[in-house]
Parts: structure tokens; C-alpha cells; sequence
């Protein structure tokens, strides 16, 4: 039979171990899809696993891909950690793009250090804007912070489309909605020779690293972790809620712009349409993946910057097309939530434990009553 | 034989995961019997009579009723066998009138068998003595008339066994004894109440026969008419109580901490709030707030801890200083503690170690320049748990693994170390074993002898009267008078309690 019980205390070993079984599980469930496809799974699993490892260019790919899904899942992590539903990284990723370019198709080819600094901080405080917005209105009325994120996500996105048809149009691009190129002075440094890989990869594991040691060692981590855990007990400790979810919202944006402008002033070189596949969303799952700890999301970060690279691969290879990338991711998510039931719970096998059976006739009884009459 | 038992457990356990709640308990109850179910918080009585009203399953041992073994699957089943249970949460729609209520609550085949429910539930309400009107809304009730509306609700369907889990911990002492005769009028007609109290002066006023449990395990039974509560309170321990236990009661003038006309709204719209609420506190003594729950207890502690911030700045001050917008952690900060009235989910944090809880007070001497000091933390994490003898794995343990009493322990013990100039103290020993109470009244006496101002708010009269030195009541958001504990009585307590002090403001004591 099967039982499932509540664990005393929450299994540690299953917390790490979760992401895996989800992930064994994704490759179960998936292999199955392939096959319907008629494409052999290990033909499939070396596409999208082994191939985007194969040579630096990939690798370099693999990076570009898992700079923002970094960034954008560091800051969602930290919202999530105190219990505030961001989902609204893709459009704090777009207006930051937007904004940046907006500075950067000013800039000549003469143009400093401190132009592309003003030009990522604009993306920053821009990203951090959008973020702005749904805190006010949950602050000041009360509004739902998902609802509010995702409308603001579709309000992003049109924003970028009507800037790449109007105002950021390259004026010689034959009515094509782009941005000219930006001069190369003010693009991102790259960390490879022969690939698009910018410093951005860089300052994203650093921005994860000193977000973990903020989360867990210092007062303000732990502040947004209680407040997370237990609002009740945040009050009572005294910690303000209004510091909390601005921090983790401004926080997330902020790191969701910086993503938007270096990929603008990184691999892509202008602004276009198509600036995220869906980093903002796709962060979500990498957050999670990655355990809400932005240690594990320097790992989660790189494994979805591989399914992505690895679903590009697969178009090319296999002639399968690009909606495989987001079905892997939702399959994904699913196995992910489902493994977490058992961070808290235990299921086992073994048969429920057969009582002996009192052997109570009726001759019995008397003998029962009597005694029980004795006690009176 | 026909005068067999109406109910028998044999050897029922009930294991949960981590804590046996029954440990082969053996019990029977004859017709007509008031039999009461005794023991502390977390003794294990909740679990039992779930257990007979079908809400749970033994884990092993047998279920008779009327001498055949039964299998009782739900609360339904229970019902129809002639079962009926009030809840201390009473599962009443407030929108929704007594006689819609009832209805909602009995079988359709039932009701089509009553030829007028109205009626009936009149006759009965008349026959018991019930005062319930079946066409006023349940929200305009009082805690204690809900409460009659589900024990009628039971008898309706012409229970055999009422069971009545502490039914009293939200009446008033004059709806108690309305209570009680109710119960004995049900008994003397044949019906048997099953009644689960800590309480022992209402068990010994009341009750046939008492079940005493401990830990899950029953230690003994008795007759208490003819048992004083201190006697039935060794049996519950197990060893000499120290309910009696008696400390020097200290007097002192020099105030630290004063309310002044304190006035807030619910917080929520069936709390009453607070009323013109004005209280001094004085370096070195314990003032005890006594009232039964709901009366504006939740509010005046959140209004006095900061939690509440909407008291105007001057209305509350500490040392002087006008504190009435600071929140917890400022207040913390003056060197003001707080143990909440929900230890888990307020007091401390259910996923967290206690490592971390420890710091969820303590953060001014463990942060330095914004960084948690690990070793330091570790080490009064310790501390604590080895001071206040708290039962846990080690200091990673999550506080939802622990106990309720050792929580408790855990939490004082936190407060406690801080030192601080005024601890405000909720229901200090709710849920804990007697053992453990003394332990944390010592500590309490002992952070008073230091010259700390302690304020404590409890529903446990006794306690109040072995540990303040002031006491005072609440009732309806109001504070009755402040008196010295060598100057009242329980029975004067125990009339501001129900609001006795209203008419009258002066206190007669001599």
C-alpha cells in the first residue's frame, strides 16, 4: 500500500536531489515525445545535451543564452524567497533593452568607458522602473503583483515593438523594425575569441555569488527569507514589509534591465523585435531549478542556456521545431513542482501496519464490563 | 449482561509521525455518565475523541459501542450512531440563522422526518433551558449562544453521547454554569457527555467520573467530588504539584512603561478592539491581565508589542519616551521583549532552524556591520536550549519539529536572555506540563527580581494569582481596575472577568 506522510522535518537531501529526479523524469517523458516525432531519443539527448558542450563556439552560445536566464532568475529568487510573485522579469528585461538603446544608438564610434556605463545604467534604472510600477500599486492598492507583472510583461513587450517601428527605427534600415547597430566602442567587452560570449556572463555569476552570500549571510537575506517564510513573524520581529518587497522588486528589476541592455549592447549589437526568447519566463523555472539559491542558479542558468542552445541545434539537426524548447521547459517546471512534494513529504511502500486484533466475544465482554463496573 | 458500557476504548493508539498522541488507552462510559476527559495541553485528549467521532482511525486497539466493535470511518457515521461533538471551533455560517444552520448540519432524510424543525428546535431549546431563537442570525450571537446552538444542533438528532471539547475556554463564568446545567439535566435523562477540560475545579464541579491522560497514556483515574483539584493535579503530574507554589509578591512605584487611553478598532470585524485601555507598568513587579480569549487580548498585545502601529505616538510610553509609532523592532531596540500568543508561525518561524530563530530577536548583538556572526549566533542558539532544558535533535533543528511546551521553553528562554527592561508576555504556560511551568514562572519571578516590569496576559486565573503582583481584566476591549493580588480575590477576578466591573467601577476589596 501506499503511504504518503508528512516528514517531521523538511528532507535537505531531497531539496538538492528534487531537481534531478525532475530532470531524469523530463528525459522519461520527453523520449517519449521524440519518439512520436520519429527522432531517436539518444540521437535527440546528444542534440540537446552533448552538442552545445561540444566546441567553444557552442559553449560561448551556451553563455550568451545563460548570462540573462542568470541574472533575471538571481532576482526572481529573491522575490520568490520573500514570498512576492514577480513574474515580470521578460518586460523589466525589454524596457531596460529599450531604454539602453535608446542611449546607445547616440553614441559615436568615439565614445568612452563612461557612455557604456550610463548606457547599462540606464537599463538598469529603466528595468528597475518597471518593477516600480506593480510594487506601487500592490503597496498603495492593494493589487495582485502576478496579475499586475504579467499585464505589465504585454505592455513591455508592445512598448519595444512600437520603439523598433518608430522613434528607434534606423532611419536607413528600409522600414525593417531595428535599430541602426551601435558603434562598437560601446559594446560589451567578449571573454572569447571566436564567439558572441560577453563580460555580462561574468557579472552575472558575480552578481549570483554576492547575492547568495547577501541571502544567507547578512541581515537584510535574512529579513526577505523570514518575511518570506512568515509574515507573522517578521512583524513580530519588527521587520518592515515595505522595505522588503521594494527591495526584492527594485532588486529584480534592476537585475532584469541590466540583462535587457547587455544583450542589446552584447551579442545582438542593435535593438530588434526578438531581443528575449522568453528569458523573463524561462528565469521562473531556472530559479526554481536552481533551488531559490542563487549558487544553484549559476548551475540551473547554464543547463537551460544549454536546452536553448540545444533547441536551436535541434532545428538545424533534426528539423524539429523551436516550440520543443518551451515544451521541455513546461514538462520541466511540472516534474520540478511534483519532486518538491516530497521535500515535506514521505511516501512509502510498506503495507499499513496490521493491529492485533482484540478477540472480544460476547463471553468476553462480561468479563470486561465487570471489570470496569470494579473501577466505579 | 445489560449494563454493559455505552462506549469502551480498548487499547486504542494513535501514532503520528514523530509523537505517539495515544498510547494504548483503555476507557469505558456507562449511560447517564458526565465523564471527563482530563490532561494538559497536548496530553492527547483531542486526538482520543477524534478517534470517536470518526475524524481519525486508531492505529491499532478497538472501538465498542453498545458492547459490539465498531468501525467509525467518519463523522457521519458517528452521527448516525448517536455521536454528536462540539468543537472548540464552532462550524457555524455567521450570515446564515440558528434554524438554517442547524438544518445545513442534518441529514436530508432527517429533517424530511420532522414534521416542523422550527418547532422543534423551540421544544428543545425550552426542555434545556437553551434561550436559542431560531430565527436570529448567528453573527449576532455571543460566543456562549453559538455555542448552545451547536450542542442543540446535536441534540436534535438525540445524541447518546455528546462529547464537548473545552467547551468552556470561551464562556464566561455565568454562561459556564449555564453550560453545566445543561449537561447534568442531558445526564439525568440517560445521555452521556464526554468532557474534555484542563480545568480541574470545573471537572470536580461537574463531572462523574474523571480519565486523567498524560503524554497519551492514561494515569489514572478518579471520582472527583470526591478529589480537591490539587489531588486530581498529582494525578495529572504524576508527582506533587506545585500549583500552590507561592512567591514574594513585590510593590513598587517607579513606572517604565504606561498606556494611556488606549482606543483602537478591531482588527478584525468579530474582534472588539480596545476601549479607553490605560495601564502602568512599574520597574520590578509582574502585572497580570486575566480574560477570556476574545475579549481584546490579541489586540492589546499587538498595540503594546508594535506589531500594531496605529496607537498615537504619545499613547504608549517606555522610559519616558513616546513609543506609540515605533514598530517591534524599534521597541526591541529600547530594550523592550515580547513572547506572542502564537509561538509557532509568530514567535517563531515553523521552516526555520532554531539557529535562525534565535536571530529572529536577537538581531541587534548578532549582526555587526550588517553580517550574521555565525559562531556567535551558534553559540546562544545553544545556550538557550541548554538553559531552558529544551527537548531537540541540536540547534539545526526546525522549530516546527519541536513540541509545543518546548517551544514555549525555547521562546521565553530567547526573550528572557535579552534582559530586557519590560517583557510583554502572552499565555506564558499554555500547552506546557506542569514540570516546565514552574521553570518558566522562576524565570519570569527571577528576570522581575532584576527589576524588570513584566506584563502577562492569561487565561489561567491561578497562574495570574501565583505569579503577578498587580492584576487586572479585560473584558470587551476594557480594562477593569488595577488591584494588588494580596488585596482581591479569585471570585473578584473572576466577576471582572465577565464584565462585573463595568456597573461598578470601584473595587470593593476590604
Amino acid at each position: 500500500m501506499l503511504n504518503v506522510q508528512p516528514r517531521i522535518e523538511s528532507a535537505k537531501l531531497m531539496a538538492w536531489l528534487s531537481p534531478f529526479i525532475a530532470i531524469c523524469l523530463t528525459m522519461l517523458a520527453s523520449s517519449l515525445m521524440f519518439i512520436l516525432l520519429d527522432v531517436s531519443p539518444l540521437r535527440a539527448f546528444e542534440v540537446f545535451v552533448i552538442m552545445p558542450l561540444s566546441d567553444s563556439y557552442n559553449i560561448g552560445e551556451l553563455m550568451v543564452k545563460a548570462a540573462p536566464l542568470m541574472l533575471c532568475a538571481t532576482g526572481l529568487a529573491i522575490c520568490f524567497r520573500a514570498n512576492v510573485w514577480n513574474i515580470g522579469a521578460e518586460g523589466q528585461l525589454l524596457i531596460g533593452a529599450v531604454v539602453s538603446s535608446y542611449f546607445a544608438i547616440q553614441a559615436g564610434e568615439n565614445a568612452g568607458v563612461g557612455m557604456m556605463i550610463l548606457i547599462l545604467t540606464s537599463g538598469v534604472i529603466a528595468g528597475a522602473f518597471w518593477a516600480a510600477i506593480p510594487t506601487a500599486l500592490d503597496r498603495f492598492f492593494k493589487t495582485n503583483i502576478i496579475l499586475s507583472t504579467i499585464m505589465l510583461n504585454y505592455i513591455g513587450l508592445y512598448t519595444l515593438l512600437w520603439a523598433v517601428h518608430g522613434p528607434l527605427a534606423d532611419p536607413q534600415g528600409f522600414g525593417f523594425p531595428e535599430s541602426a547597430m551601435f558603434a562598437d566602442a560601446i559594446l560589451l567587452p567578449l571573454i572569447q575569441e571566436d564567439g558572441r560570449a560577453s563580460i555580462s556572463i561574468v557579472i552575472a555569476i558575480i552578481v549570483a555569488l554576492i547575492t547568495g552570500l547577501a541571502l544567507f549571510k547578512t541581515l537584510p537575506g535574512f529579513i526577505v527569507r523570514v518575511y518570506g517564510e512568515d509574515k507573522a513573524a517578521a512583524r513580530y520581529a519588527g521587520f518592515s514589509s515595505n522595505k522588503v518587497v521594494w527591495g526584492v522588486m527594485l532588486f529584480a528589476g534592476a537585475l532584469a534591465g541590466f540583462a535587457g541592455a547587455a544583450e542589446v549592447t552584447g551579442p545582438i549589437g542593435q535593438l530588434i523585435p526578438s531581443v528575449s526568447p522568453g528569458y523573463g519566463y524561462a528565469a521562473i523555472i531556472v530559479a526554481y531549478l536552481g533551488r531559490l539559491n542563487p549558487f544553484g542558479i549559476i548551475i540551473s542558468a547554464l543547463f537551460m542556456g544549454c536546452l536553448y542552445m540545444g533547441s536551436d541545434l535541434a532545428q538545424i539537426e533534426l528539423g524539429l521545431p523551436t516550440a520543443i524548447t518551451g515544451l521541455f521547459q513546461g514538462i520541466l517546471l511540472f516534474f520540478m513542482l511534483a519532486c518538491d512534494f516530497l521535500i515535506n513529504y514521505k511516501i512509502s511502500f510498506s503495507s499499513k501496519k496490521i493491529p492485533e486484533k482484540p478477540v472480544l466475544a460476547s463471553s468476553a465482554d462480561s468479563e470486561l464490563v465487570s471489570s470496569s463496573e470494579s473501577n466505579k | 449482561m445489560a449494563n454493559f458500557p455505552l462506549l469502551k476504548l480498548w487499547n486504542v493508539s494513535k501514532i503520528f509521525p514523530g509523537v505517539i498522541a495515544n498510547d494504548n488507552v483503555n476507557m469505558s462510559l456507562n449511560k447517564g455518565e458526565i465523564l471527563a476527559l482530563l490532561g494538559e495541553n497536548g496530553a492527547g485528549k483531542s486526538t482520543l475523541v477524534k478517534m470517536i467521532y470518526g475524524v481519525n482511525q486508531p492505529d491499532t486497539g478497538a472501538i465498542f459501542w453498545n458492547n459490539r466493535e465498531v468501525d467509525i470511518h467518519s463523522p457521519n457515521q458517528a452521527r448516525a450512531m448517536g455521536i454528536g461533538m462540539v468543537f472548540q471551533h464552532f462550524s457555524v455560517f455567521e450570515t446564515l440563522t440558528v434554524q438554517e444552520n442547524i438544518e445545513l448540519g442534518l441529514d436530508k432524510e432527517f429533517v424530511q422526518q420532522l414534521d416542523d424543525l422550527r418547532q422543534e428546535i423551540i421544544d428543545i431549546s425550552k426542555k434545556y433551558d437553551l434561550h436559542v431563537d431560531p430565527d436570529r442570525y448567528v453573527h449576532s450571537l455571543s460566543i456562549g449562544e453559538r455555542q448552545r446552538v451547536e450542542i442543540l444542533r446535536c441534540l436534535i438528532q438525540n445524541v447518546k453521547l455528546l462529547i464537548l471539547d473545552e467547551p468552556t475556554s470561551v464562556l464566561t463564568p455565568h454562561e459556564v454554569s449555564g453550560l453545566f446545567r445543561v449537561l447534568k439535566k442531558l445526564a439525568s435523562e440517560g445521555g452521556s457527555v464526554l468532557f474534555i477540560s484542563h480545568k480541574l475545579k470545573e471537572v470536580t464541579e461537574l463531572c462523574d467520573r474523571a480519565v486523567i491522560l498524560r503524554g497519551g497514556v492514561v494515569t489514572g483515574e478518579c471520582i472527583p467530588a470526591q478529589e480537591t483539584p490539587e489531588s486530581i493535579a498529582r494525578i495529572m503530574v504524576g508527582s506533587e504539584a506545585i500549583l500552590s507554589e507561592n512567591y514574594p509578591k513585590t510593590l513598587t512605584e517607579d513606572s517604565i512603561f504606561t498606556a494611556q487611553q488606549l482606543t483602537l478598532a478591531p482588527t478584525n470585524p468579530f474582534g472588539c478592539g480596545l476601549t479607553d485601555v490605560s495601564l502602568t507598568l512599574r520597574k520590578g513587579e509582574i502585572l497580570g491581565v486575566a480574560g477570556v480569549a476574545g475579549n481584546g487580548q490579541e489586540d492589546l498585545l499587538e498595540a503594546l508589542s508594535g506589531e500594531d502601529t496605529r496607537a498615537d505616538k504619545a499613547s504608549i510610553t517606555f522610559a519616558g519616551q513616546q513609543i506609540g509609532n515605533l514598530n517591534a523592532g524599534a521597541r526591541r531596540a529600547l530594550g523592550m521583549a515580547y513572547v506572542p500568543a502564537d509561538r509557532l508561525g509568530q514567535g517563531a518561524v515553523p521552516e526555520m532552524s532554531l539557529t535562525d530563530n534565535t536571530l529572529l530577536t536577537n538581531t541587534a548583538s548578532i549582526i555587526e556591520r550588517g553580517f550574521i556572526m555565525g559562531n556567535k549566533l551558534k553559540a546562544l542558539a545553544k545556550k538557550i536550549i541548554i538553559d531552558n532544558n529544551v527537548k531537540c535533535h541540536n540547534q539545526n533543528s526546525q522549530a516546527k519539529s519541536l513540541s509545543g511546551g518546548n517551544l514555549q521553553k525555547f521562546i521565553i528562554g530567547r526573550e528572557v536572555q535579552q534582559s530586557p527592561t519590560v517583557l510583554i508576555c502572552a499565555h506564558p504556560t499554555w500547552g506546557v506540563d506542569i514540570g516546565a511551568a514552574s521553570a518558566i514562572h522562576r524565570q519570569l519571578i527571577a528576570l522581575r527580581d532584576q527589576g524588570a516590569a513584566i506584563l502577562i496576559i492569561s487565561e489561567d486565573i491561578d497562574e495570574l494569582f501565583v505569579v503577578c503582583d498587580r492584576l487586572t481584566a479585560l473584558y470587551e476591549g476594557r480594562l477593569s481596575p488595577i488591584v494588588e493580588t494580596q488585596h482581591t480575590n479569585i471570585e473578584e477576578i473572576g466577576k471582572w472577568i465577565a464584565g462585573g466591573f463595568i456597573e461598578h467601577k470601584e473595587p470593593n476589596h476590604a
